[in-house]
C-alpha cells in the first residue's frame, strides 16, 4: 500500500506525515508539487507547514500547483485524501472541503496538546476510531479557526460531516469548536490538529494519532 | 568633489589611526567602496578586535577533544557524537536591531544563526532563544517582548525548526537594551564539511538567496551624503526585514547542492554582506578574487557599489563553484525558485578586486580586511566591587515561620523571571520534524538523531547576569556549570560548549574588566569540565547612556545521549518513588533569586562553582538515566529547591512530601552550585545509592513523590491547584 505525501515550497511537516504512513504499515511515496504524477498512491497526504509562505493567504497559493490538478479529480473520485494544517487549508482552498480557517481568535500562533472528539469514525481516515472517541493531539497553528456560513454549518452538522471537535474548550475561536471535517463521500478529510505528531509518545504527547494513518491503511487494503 | 577632501571615516566608526592603517596598506586614498568594506570589516561585530586577545586562551586552555571535527574560527564548531553523525551549533545575539524592531530583529536573529549552522553543511534541526528584558511590567518590555516572540514565532515557525528551549529573565539593567540571543543545531555526516574558503582560480563565485536591497546600510548613506550632497541618496533602514519562505527554499536548496556535491567553498551572508563573504572567502582561500557588482542581483536599482557591499539583506549565501558544474548548481537553484548569480571568480593575484560598470572601485589585499585590527584595551576592576562584595544578603530579614516560607515560594514562582513561560513557549513550534523528545519547560532540550539506535543530542543555555555583576569570572563559571547541569539532567553526556558574552562598551575599563574575568573563567571552567569552546558570539556595547547592563554571558552546552528512549524529564512521575537530593547544600544567597524578588537586593559572594563537583554529578546523572534508575531528575539553579519541587510537581502533575535535613530556610531557597533532585523508581533505591557512592556524590533522601500537594513537613503544603494557578497567572497578565 503506498501513501503519496506532497511537498510544496514550504511544507514543513511532510517528513513527519511520511513517519506515520511508515509505523501505519504502508509505503510513503514523495509527491513533488511541480508534477503532475500522483506516482500510483492509494491515498494522499497534505502535510502541515507554510506554502509559498503562506503569502497572500494560507493555502491560496498552492491550490494552483501543478500537483493538484491531478489530486482534485482524483479527490472527486474517491482518492482518500487528508490534510493537515496548511493541507487542510490547501483543500479548502481547492474546494474540496467546504469553510476556510481564518486567524486564531487570540490573534497568537498555538502550540499545545488538545483532547479532540471524534465525531465521525465512518470516514477513510478515522474508521480505526469509534465515534465519541477522546484523542490527544497537538495543534500548532495561527490560522486555525474554522469558519463557514450558517448555512454551510447547519449542512454540515446535519450530514455528521464535522470529523472531529476541540473537547476542552475552544483554543482558536472554530465555528461549533470544530477541528476537522470530510467531504460528503468521507474520502477527503481535514483537520487543523496533528495526527502525524502523535504516533509515538517519545516523541508526542500520546499515540492516539496513529488511528488516522492505520484507517486509511485497513481501508484501501480490505 | 575633490582629491583633499576629507573621507568621512569618521562617520563609518572608523578611528583615524585605523583610517591611516588603511592607507597605508593601499599606499593610496580608499575609494569609497573600499572605505565602505573596511568599516563594516573592521567594526566590532565584524572583527572582535577589542574581544580577540581575551578570546585566544578558549583555544589555548581548551581541552583535548577527539571530537572536534572545526573549532572556533569557523561559522560554526562541529563535534563529531559518534554512529557516523557529526553536530553543529552556536549561539549569536541580535540585541540591538531587535530593541529597535522587535519583531524583525528578533526573526532576523534566527534567519543569521541558522545560515551559519546551514554553511557548516549542517542541516538545521532546531532553534532556542536566551532572552532578557527590562522589568516585566515597564511599558516599554510590552511593546518589546511581545514583539520579540512573535517575531521568533513567525520565523522559526516557517521555516520548520522546532524551538526547544532557552531562557526567559527580566531585570532593569536590561530595559534599554534586552537580549535578544538565538541558538541553532544542525546535524551533517562529517564527510559533509563545508568549507568557507575561495580555493582554486578559475573558479566561480555564485551570489544566491534573496536580491541585495538598501537593508541595514544606515552607515553607507553617510556615505553618500558625505560626498555627493544631502539629498542625493534616501536615509536607510537599518533593521533588516526577514523572508522564512526565501530561507527555508535556501536551506533546501543548500542540502540539495552539498549532496551532489556541487560546491567547493560556501559562506553565509550576515553583518557586512558581500564584503565580508567575499573578502573572508578570499583571504581562507587561493587569496585572490574578481568580483563584477554589476552583476549582484539587486531589488532597488539605486544602490552603488558601497551600499551593496555593506547591505544586509537577509537570506543570501555565496557559494565557490567549480566552472564544469555551474549549469548543474544553477539547476538545483532553479528547482527550489532560489535566484542565483555568478559574480566573479577566484583569481590567484593575492588581490580581491571589484569593479563597477567597467572602473575598478575595490582592490585590497583580502586579509587585510578580513584580519583587523587587534586591541587590548584597559581594563580596571570597578571600585564599586568592593562594596557590592561587602553587601551580605545574610542581613537581610528572612521569613520567620512556615507561614513565611510559603509566601516567598509563592514570589518567587509567580516572580516573572520564575513564573511559567507558556505564554511565550505556546507560540513556538516544538513538534516539527517529530524528534523532539524534551523541550521546554524541561530543563535541556533533547533531540533523536537516529530512529533505530535512539542516539540523540541535548542543549540547554544559561546565563546569570546578577551573578556576572557579582564576580564576572565565578558567575560565567556558574553559567557554565548550570548548562553543563541541565545537560546532564536529560540523562545526556556534555560534549562541547558555545558562548554569547554580552557586555557593555568595551571602551570602559570596568567593562573590559567583566569580559576579561568572564573569558577567563569561561576558559578555565570549560578546562575543569573537559569540554572544549567550539564557537561563539562577542556583543559589545550593550548599554544605555554610560549604564551598562549586567555582565551576561549566555553559554550553551551540547551533549550526546546514547539513547533518548531512556531521557529523564523534570516531571514526577510514579507515587513512592524516593527524591533525593544530590550535592552540597550551604547558606549560598548572593545574586539568589530569593534576594532579588523579596529584596530587590544585589550583593554579597555568588554562590561557589565546584566544577569537580559538577562532573561527578553529571557522570552519576548520565549513569543512573543509562541504567533506567530515575523517574525524574531537576537541575537546581534560580529559587533552589523550593522552586525545583514545585517546577517536578507541576510538569508531573504529581505532588511531594519532603522533610528537610537542616535550616528550612536554608534548605528551601539557596542555590548552591551542583545541586540536582531525582526521583528514583521503585526498587532501584540500592542500585542508584552503590551508583551515587560509586562517582562519590553526596546525596540524601529528602522524601517521596506523590499525593496533590506540594507538602514540606512542619513548614507548609501547598495544593498542585493552588501552584499552578500561582506559576501560570504572571505573565499572560502581564501580556494579554
Amino acid at each position: 500500500m503506498r501513501i503519496g505525501v506532497i511537498t510544496f515550497p514550504g511544507s514543513l511537516d511532510d517528513r513527519d506525515a511520511a513517519r506515520a504512513v511508515r509505523l501505519a504499515g504502508a509505503e510513503p511515496v514523495a509527491l513533488w508539487h511541480g508534477d503532475r504524477d500522483l506516482r500510483g498512491a492509494d491515498a494522499v497526504i497534505l502535510p502541515g507547514g507554510f506554502s509559498y509562505g503562506d503569502y497572500l493567504r494560507c493555502g491560496a497559493i498552492a491550490r494552483f500547483a501543478p500537483v493538484m490538478s491531478e489530486l482534485v479529480p482524483a479527490a472527486r473520485a474517491g482518492l482518500p485524501v487528508l490534510g493537515i494544517c496548511n493541507g487542510f487549508q490547501i483543500l479548502c482552498e481547492a474546494h474540496l472541503l467546504p469553510g476556510a480557517l481564518t486567524r486564531n481568535a487570540g490573534l497568537k500562533f498555538i502550540t499545545r496538546d488538545l483532547r479532540l472528539r471524534v465525531e465521525n469514525a465512518r470516514t477513510a481516515w478515522t474508521r480505526a476510531y469509534s465515534g465519541g472517541d477522546q484523542i490527544v493531539v497537538p495543534l500548532k497553528s495561527g490560522e486555525g479557526a474554522y469558519a463557514a456560513d450558517p448555512g454551510t454549518l447547519a449542512g454540515l452538522e446535519a450530514s455528521g460531516l464535522v470529523v472531529l471537535r476541540y473537547a476542552d474548550g475552544n483554543p482558536n475561536g472554530s465555528a461549533a469548536a470544530i477541528a476537522g471535517v470530510c467531504n460528503a463521500a468521507g474520502n477527503v478529510v481535514g483537520l487543523m490538529p496533528h495526527p502525524e505528531h502523535a504516533v509515538d509518545s517519545l516523541t508526542g504527547p500520546s499515540a492516539d494519532g496513529l488511528g488516522f494513518f492505520a484507517s486509511v491503511v485497513a481501508g484501501v487494503a480490505a | 568633489m575633490t582629491v583633499d577632501h576629507v573621507q568621512p571615516f569618521a562617520e563609518l566608526g572608523l578611528t583615524p589611526a585605523e583610517y591611516e592603517t588603511i592607507v597605508d596598506t593601499l599606499g593610496r586614498r580608499p575609494t569609497d567602496a573600499e572605505l565602505a568594506l573596511y568599516s563594516v570589516m573592521w567594526s566590532e561585530h565584524c572583527s572582535y578586535k577589542s574581544s580577540k586577545v581575551h578570546l585566544r586562551q578558549l583555544a589555548a586552555k581548551a581541552p583535548r577533544s577527539d571530537a572536534l571535527l572545526a573549532g572556533i574560527g569557523h561559522n560554526a564548531g562541529v563535534v563529531d557524537i559518534g554512529q557516523g553523525y557529526a553536530v553543529t551549533f552556536k549561539i549569536e545575539s541580535h540585541n540591538h536591531p531587535s530593541y529597535v524592531e522587535p519583531h524583525q530583529g528578533a526573526a532576523t536573529g534566527v534567519g543569521g544563526i541558522v545560515r551559519d549552522i546551514l554553511a557548516m553543511g549542517a542541516r538545521p534541526v532546531a532553534v532556542m532563544d536566551a532572552l532578557r528584558f527590562g522589568p516585566a511590567s515597564a511599558p516599554d518590555t510590552a511593546r518589546v517582548l511581545p514583539g520579540v516572540v512573535s517575531g521568533i514565532s513567525a520565523y522559526g515557525n516557517c521555516l520548520g525548526l522546532p524551538n526547544i528551549g532557552g531562557e526567559l529573565d527580566f531585570d532593569p539593567t536590561y530595559a534599554g537594551n534586552p537580549l535578544v540571543n538565538a541558538l541553532c543545531v544542525g546535524v551533517m555526516r562529517p564527510a559533509d564539511l563545508q568549507v568557507a574558503a575561495a580555493s582554486g582560480p578559475g573558479n566561480q563565485v555564485i551570489l544566491f538567496g534573496s536580491t541585495t536591497g538598501p537593508d541595514g546600510v544606515g552607515g553607507a548613506s553617510v556615505l553618500a551624503s558625505a560626498t555627493f550632497g544631502d539629498g542625493a541618496s534616501a536615509k536607510r533602514p537599518s533593521v533588516q526585514v526577514g523572508d522564512p519562505f526565501m530561507e527555508k527554499r535556501l536551506v533546501e536548496c543548500c542540502l540539495e547542492l552539498f549532496a551532489g556535491d556541487l560546491v567547493v567553498g560556501i559562506q553565509d551572508l550576515g553583518a557586512a554582506g558581500v564584503a565580508c563573504a567575499t573578502t573572508e572567502l578570499a583571504a581562507a582561500g587561493t587569496g585572490g578574487m574578481l568580483i563584477g557588482l554589476d552583476a549582484v542581483p539587486l531589488r532597488d536599482a539605486s544602490l552603488g557599489p558601497p551600499e551593496i557591499l555593506m547591505s544586509e539583506s537577509q537570506e543570501r549565501m555565496m557559494a565557490v563553484v567549480e566552472p564544469g558544474r555551474v549549469e548543474e548548481f544553477l539547476g538545483v537553484c532553479a528547482k527550489w525558485d532560489v535566484r542565483a548569480a555568478v559574480i566573479g571568480e577566484v583569481t590567484d593575484t593575492g588581490r580581491l578586486v571589484m569593479t563597477w560598470h567597467g572602473e575598478t572601485v575595490v582592490d585590497i589585499p583580502p586579509a587585510s580586511a578580513a584580519d583587523g585590527p587587534v586591541y587590548a584595551r584597559p581594563l580596571a576592576r570597578p571600585s564599586a566591587q568592593d562594596a557590592l562584595a561587602a553587601d551580605d544578603p545574610a542581613a537581610l530579614p528572612r521569613p520567620a515561620d512556615g507561614a513565611g516560607l510559603r509566601a516567598d515560594l509563592m514570589a518567587l514562582l509567580s516572580s516573572p523571571g520564575l513564573a511559567d513561560k507558556s505564554w511565550v513557549t505556546d507560540q513556538y513550534d516544538r513538534y516539527v520534524r517529530g524528534d523532539t523528545v524534551l523541550a521546554m519547560p524541561e530543563d535541556g532540550g533533547l533531540l533523536r538523531v537516529d530512529e533505530a539506535t535512539g542516539l540523540g543530542i541535548a542543549v540547554a543555555t544559561d546565563g546569570n547576569g546578577r551573578y556576572c555583576r557579582l564576580d564576572p569570572y565565578l558567575g560565567t563559571q556558574l553559567a557554565l556549570s548550570e548548562a553543563y547541569r541541565n545537560v546532564a539532567a536529560t540523562g545526556a553526556r556534555p560534549l562541547a560548549v558555545t558562548n554569547c558574552l554580552n557586555f557593555g562598551s568595551p571602551e570602559d575599563p570596568a567593562v573590559m574588566w567583566q569580559f576579561a574575568e568572564a573569558v577567563r573563567g569561561l576558559a578555565d571552567g570549560c578546562a575543569a569540565l573537559g569540554v572544549p569552546v567550539t564557537g561563539g558570539n562577542v556583543s559589545f556595547y550593550n548599554q544605555t547612556g554610560t549604564v551598562a547592563i549586567h555582565p551576561t554571558p549566555v553559554i550553551g552546552v551540547l551533549g550526546v545521549h546514547d539513547d533518548v528512549r531512556r531521557r529523564v524529564s523534570i516531571g514526577f512521575g510514579p507515587a513512592g518513588d524516593a527524591i533525593v537530593l544530590l550535592g552540597r547544600t550551604a547558606a549560598e544567597f548572593g545574586g539568589s533569586a530569593w534576594a532579588h524578588v523579596r529584596h530587590g537586593h544585589l550583593g554579597g559572594p555568588p554562590p561557589a562553582p565546584d566544577l569537580d563537583a559538577e562532573r561527578r554529578l553529571a557522570a552519576l546523572l548520565a549513569a543512573a538515566a543509562a541504567a533506567g534508575l530515575l523517574s525524574a531528575a531537576h537541575d537546581l539553579s534560580d529559587g533552589g529547591l523550593a522552586v525545583a519541587l514545585a517546577e517536578s510537581c507541576l510538569r508531573g502533575g504529581t505532588g511531594c512530601v519532603v522533610r528537610l535535613p537542616g535550616d528550612p530556610f536554608t534548605w528551601l531557597f539557596s542555590e548552591s552550585a551542583g545541586r540536582c533532585v531525582v526521583a528514583v523508581s521503585a526498587g532501584a533505591e540500592a542500585a542508584f545509592g552503590h551508583l551515587r557512592d560509586a562517582n562519590g556524590v553526596p546525596g540524601e533522601t529528602i522524601g517521596a513523590v506523590g499525593g496533590d500537594r506540594l507538602d514540606v513537613e512542619s513548614c507548609f503544603a501547598v495544593p498542585l491547584a493552588e501552584l499552578a494557578a500561582t506559576h501560570t497567572q504572571t505573565l499572560p497578565a502581564l501580556f494579554g
